[in-house]
């Protein structure tokens, strides 16, 4: 068991117990700050898999972004009286055990496949290869994607104003 | 102790995926249902990157990781701004309480 191996163990460990407490804690506001805690397990993730630009926009999109939105979201939607925020869950026993047979069939399906598996060494430099692959190949889609992004942030503006 | 490889980063992200289903089904507040869609674009996410890593696909996988969390900060966005809409018309963002589409 090497350090790459240990830290992998780290990581999703810390990334599935707090999507864990994510999902099952009642308080909406601590269901947001373990949000935090998957979000940067998934960053060390990116970052073990060779994916250090994709790491750094997951830290400065979803944790600076998303989960600021999802948190004023909380607190928009709800008359705050006090830190307790609660929120109650529904057919809890029928959905973990469809998901649990659902997680079942996903694992199993997987351990049956035959993967090709290279093991190629990460590149030294992922965002000067990123960004050509980004003004080369997928041109159009980055160029919609800003079109996307400009739309959607019109869009949420009209629609929060009225 | 098996070394570290695909397989591990794929449980990985069925667990995140499974979660993120759980959360979508069983909370009733609408932010929460958000939170579990996040939590299964990360899992896609973790997917791809994984896949473009062991697969040797150089860098196709890391773009479209890219274009999930562009496309993820747009739909956070409106979603939220969709959950405010109901919050004042309905007085509560419970989404097993919201069952008109109109008045």
């Amino acid at each position: 068991m090497n350090v790459y191996d240990i830290i992998f163990y780290l990581f999703a460990a810390i990334t599935i117990l707090s999507a864990f407490f994510v999902v099952t804690t009642r308080n909406i506001v601590y269901s947001a700050y373990y949000l935090l805690f998957t979000f940067f397990g998934v960053a060390g993730i990116y970052v073990l898999l060779g994916a250090d630009f994709i790491a750094m926009v997951q830290l400065i999109v979803y944790v600076g972004g998303i989960l600021i939105l999802l948190l004023f979201g909380v607190m928009l939607t709800n008359r705050i009286t006090s830190v307790e925020i609660r929120s109650g869950s529904i057919h809890v026993v029928p959905a973990t055990i469809g998901v649990a047979l659902f997680a079942g069939i996903l694992l199993a399906s997987m351990w049956n496949t035959e993967w090709k598996s290279v093991d190629t060494a990460a590149p030294a430099a992922t965002t000067q290869n990123l960004g050509f692959l980004l003004i080369h190949q997928y041109t159009l889609v980055f160029e919609l994607l800003g079109i996307l992004l400009l739309i959607a942030l019109i869009g949420a503006a009209s629609m929060a104003r009225k | 102790m098996i070394q570290v490889g695909l397989n591990h980063f794929l449980v990985v992200s069925t667990a995140l995926f499974a979660l993120g289903i759980l959360g979508i089904v069983t909370r009733k507040n609408a932010v929460m249902v958000l939170m579990g869609i996040e939590l299964i674009l990360n899992s896609a996410n973790i997917n791809f990157i994984a896949f473009a890593k062991f697969g040797n696909f150089g860098f196709q996988g890391q773009a479209m990781a890219l274009f999930v969390i562009i496309l993820a900060a747009a739909e956070a966005a409106i979603a939220l701004a969709i959950v405010l809409n109901i919050y004042k018309t309905f007085s509560t963002v419970n989404v097993d309480e919201i069952d008109t589409l109109k008045d």
